[in-house]
């Protein structure tokens, strides 16, 4: 079963996140860095939540990943692939929907590549995946 | 200092309402007030110390004290989601111990069903303002999704199975069974869970807990109070509360807090999982109770499948009768938080108020947990050691 067309929200940037939504309309991903400690970190926050130095910086990620865990949520209107995703080179899992795929073919440890996936009206294209 | 001796649960009460329509939410908080109040043979007048979580209306213990009639000399607010109550039981008795109040009421309510929320399939905003909100709602990250997360991790993990989550239900069946209270009074087998319509995978319709509107009260009370009323002496022995969450993007779901709160609890009361005859375990998912009893020490990680096969959390079949009202799986599960009902369950264990058919014999030491959130994020954890003495 492939996935049907699915409008996710719109994410709303706020001050702190502005240029990780702005990269994502470039079709950039941004991962957050932090020089004190050389740990990435995500959602991205401006202090470190691994050590708390305020040196962090945006870094843009390949996009690669492997599947972390999955569900698909079936008692919807059109289903979906809820995933965190472990993103290449790193030891950090994002939430994500995976799409473009085939529900029941999907497997953990799966490797996976991002595309951008359309959200409702003028937001920003939302960070999603595809296999591989 | 330790809380254990400092404070016992003289009150207990769990409103037997599944649907509220006709009721307000203030309105449920204060008859379940009364409720645990007459149980404990005081009235609203004797109250000093109240607590209450996220379900509260308005502004919370202001609202509420304002609704009751309350005149307070201590107030906590502590909000951890369905792991707020047993939290607050612990916060009672340190608030006792250091004589800050003597009588603490504790309440929880919420009408989810008579509000027609769409509680475990539809994502949940908690405002503009949340850090995580851009980065995760337009994914639809839903209670039952998470939970499904969990669960297909565990299974890759350690090799868990359906059929092995599946026997948490049909152990909380049979004791739903005795419960004329309860949503769900039909004893189910392991082929009716794995049966049941798929909600988001490995998770099917059976898996889930009931969503019921109704609530709950506790009354924590010092030491003298409690020997002077007439009821079972339910002494407050150990607790331990933690909060677990993404690690700024390092996930792991194979545990939860209990793994730290457990522990705490543990250490806290000088006894061990072994020693504990009854457990009242959070139950949101099948799940979720096979992670908390990992983390809790009750087996190894990665052995709860085996752990819970073959009825063994049945009341007179298995080593570790569970949630023997039937649980947030089959009785109640009021304000989609579960917190509170554990506690209650675990009370009644301890006064040998239990239904006959599924109270445990000489039960005198117990454990109570829960979680608040979603495992699959961020949540909150609490665990209670209660003894009867």
């Amino acid at each position: 079963m492939m996935s049907e067309k699915r409008i996710m929200a719109a994410p709303i940037a706020d001050p702190e996140t502005q240029e990780f939504w702005d990269a994502v309309r470039d079709r950039k991903f941004l991962v957050r860095y932090c020089n004190a400690c050389s740990s990435p970190h995500h959602y991205p926050r401006t202090i470190c939540p691994h050590c708390g130095s305020d040196d962090t910086y945006f870094k843009e990620a390949s996009g690669n990943g492997e599947i972390y865990s999955f569900s698909v949520m079936r008692r919807v209107p059109i289903p979906y692939v809820i995933a965190y995703v472990t993103l290449e080179g790193t030891d950090i899992s994002m939430m994500t929907n995976i799409v473009d795929c085939d529900f029941d073919s999907l497997s953990i440890g799966q490797k996976v590549k991002m595309v951008f996936s359309e959200s409702e009206g003028d937001g920003p294209p939302l960070p999603t995946f595809a296999p591989a | 200092m330790s809380i254990n001796g400092k404070a016992y649960i003289a009150g207990a009460f769990e409103h037997p309402t599944r649907k509220a329509i006709d009721k307000s939410l203030a309105q449920l908080h204060a008859e379940c007030a009364k409720g645990a109040l007459e149980d404990a043979g005081l009235t609203k007048d004797d109250v000093d110390g109240y607590f209450c979580a996220g379900d509260a209306p308005g502004l919370g213990p202001l609202s509420l004290a304002d609704y009751m009639g309350l005149k307070l000399r201590h107030i906590d607010s502590t909000e951890t989601g369905g792991s707020s109550y047993l939290i607050h039981v612990a916060h009672a008795a340190e608030a006792i111990a250091l004589g800050k109040c003597k009588v603490a009421l504790i309440t929880l309510c919420g009408r989810p069903r008579a509000e027609g929320m769409a509680t475990g399939t539809a994502p949940r905003s908690y405002g503009a303002g949340t850090p995580d909100i851009a980065f995760e709602y337009p994914y639809s990250p839903t209670v039952v999704n998470m939970y499904g997360m969990c669960a297909k991790r565990h299974m890759h993990e350690f090799g868990t199975t359906s059929e092995q989550l599946a026997w948490i239900k049909v152990a909380a069946s049979h004791h739903a069974q005795h419960n004329p209270n309860a949503m769900l009074r039909d004893v189910v087998t392991v082929e009716d869970v794995v049966n049941s319509p798929m909600i988001s995978d490995p998770l099917h319709r059976l898996d889930c807990c009931v969503i019921s509107d109704g609530g709950g009260a506790l009354v924590v009370v010092a030491p003298e109070i409690a020997r002077s009323l007439n009821r079972p002496l339910v002494k407050i022995k150990g607790a331990g509360e933690a909060l677990k969450h993404q690690m700024g993007g390092r996930v792991d779901l194979t545990y939860s807090g209990a793994a730290w709160s457990g522990p705490t609890a543990f250490e806290e009361a000088g006894v061990k999982p072994s020693d504990i005859k009854y457990a009242s375990i959070y139950d949101s998912f099948t799940i979720t109770v096979l992670m908390q009893l990992e983390d809790l020490g009750f087996c190894a990680k990665g052995e709860g499948g085996k752990f819970v096969s073959d009825g063994n959390l049945i009341s007179g079949v298995g080593k570790l009768p569970f949630n023997t009202d039937g649980g947030g799986l089959c009785n109640n599960h009021p304000a989609n938080r579960g917190g509170m009902t554990k506690v209650i369950e675990a009370v009644r264990q301890l006064r040998g108020e239990a239904h006959p058919a599924v109270q445990v014999p000489n039960c005198d030491l117990v454990l109570a947990h829960g979680t608040g959130g979603s495992l699959g994020t961020r949540h909150g954890s609490g665990t209670l050691i209660l003894e009867r003495e």
